[in-house]
């Protein structure tokens, strides 16, 4: 079984919301359990608001592409846009964030790359063309299949 | 999204009226929580029963929350979902939050 499918909208924060909404409930539809398809949601957020935050910034909001590649083991999805790079055209470390420090020394952001690595088995990055291509790999089990 | 807030004897009770704390009300949620908290007991105990999902912006902007507090005050986190649950346990945030499963293990609990 391969399941493939795609969705694209405006790199802004709310129909961004309403874009992982409909992959999440695609791929729960097919068969993927609810607390998979929750860290799978997390980390595609994250993705998300990188290029809506970043690729994008200080431009008028672009388009961003997913496409979701499906098997019995792994799901890839694919974000596309055609913002700015990455910093050094390379994927950031996603160190983890210190949280050891007092209270008013706490981090308010830096959580993301973080998340994204925690939760997928592999990561892929092409700059070309002008665009941005991120390709993030979970390993899945379905049910029911 | 809009935030409640109920006086007890020993804290405050703040409950968040949404399905998401996203990168779309991170700010609009961390000013509402200024005004919210402004004054009032050390403990403030935010009911997240209904937030079903938060991204990093939102969970900044819970921690910011907390550092807005000030002088002492704290911050317990009640009522968390399961993707809400991990995004605190995979930051390491659950080491800085007090989190209780139910706003009534929260309140039992009184801060202790």
């Amino acid at each position: 079984m391969v399941e493939t499918f795609a969705c694209s909208f405006q790199a802004t924060e709310l129909d961004a919301r309403d874009g992982i909404g409909c992959v999440v409930e695609k791929l729960r539809a097919l068969g993927m359990s609810e607390t998979r398809a929750g860290e799978v949601r997390i980390a595609l957020a994250e993705a998300v608001n990188n290029v809506v935050e970043h690729a994008y910034a200080g431009r008028a909001p672009g388009d961003v592409r997913i496409r979701c590649n499906l098997d019995n083991e792994q799901l890839w999805i694919s974000i596309w846009d055609a913002g700015m790079p990455l910093p050094d055209n390379r994927l950031p470390p996603g160190n983890p964030a210190d949280v050891s420090g007092p209270i008013e020394d706490l981090p308010e952001g830096g959580f993301g790359w973080f998340l994204i690595r925690e939760l997928t088995s592999d990561i892929q990055y092409q700059r070309a063309n002008g665009s941005n291509e991120l390709s993030l790999c979970f390993e899945v089990e379905l049910k029911n299949r | 999204m809009s935030l409640t807030s109920t006086l007890t004897d020993t804290a405050q009770i703040v409950t968040v009226n949404a399905e998401r704390i996203d990168a779309a009300m991170a700010i609009q949620f961390k000013e509402d929580m200024r005004a919210a908290t402004d004054g009032g007991h050390d403990r403030v105990v935010l009911d997240l029963s209904t937030v079903e999902f938060i991204d990093s912006s939102g969970l900044g902007a819970i921690v910011a929350a907390m550092k807005q507090l000030g002088g002492g005050r704290r911050l317990d986190l009640a009522g968390l979902s399961p993707m809400v649950d991990k995004v605190f346990r995979l930051t390491r945030m659950d080491t800085v939050f007090k989190l209780y499963p139910t706003l009534d293990e929260a309140m039992a609990a009184d801060g202790q």
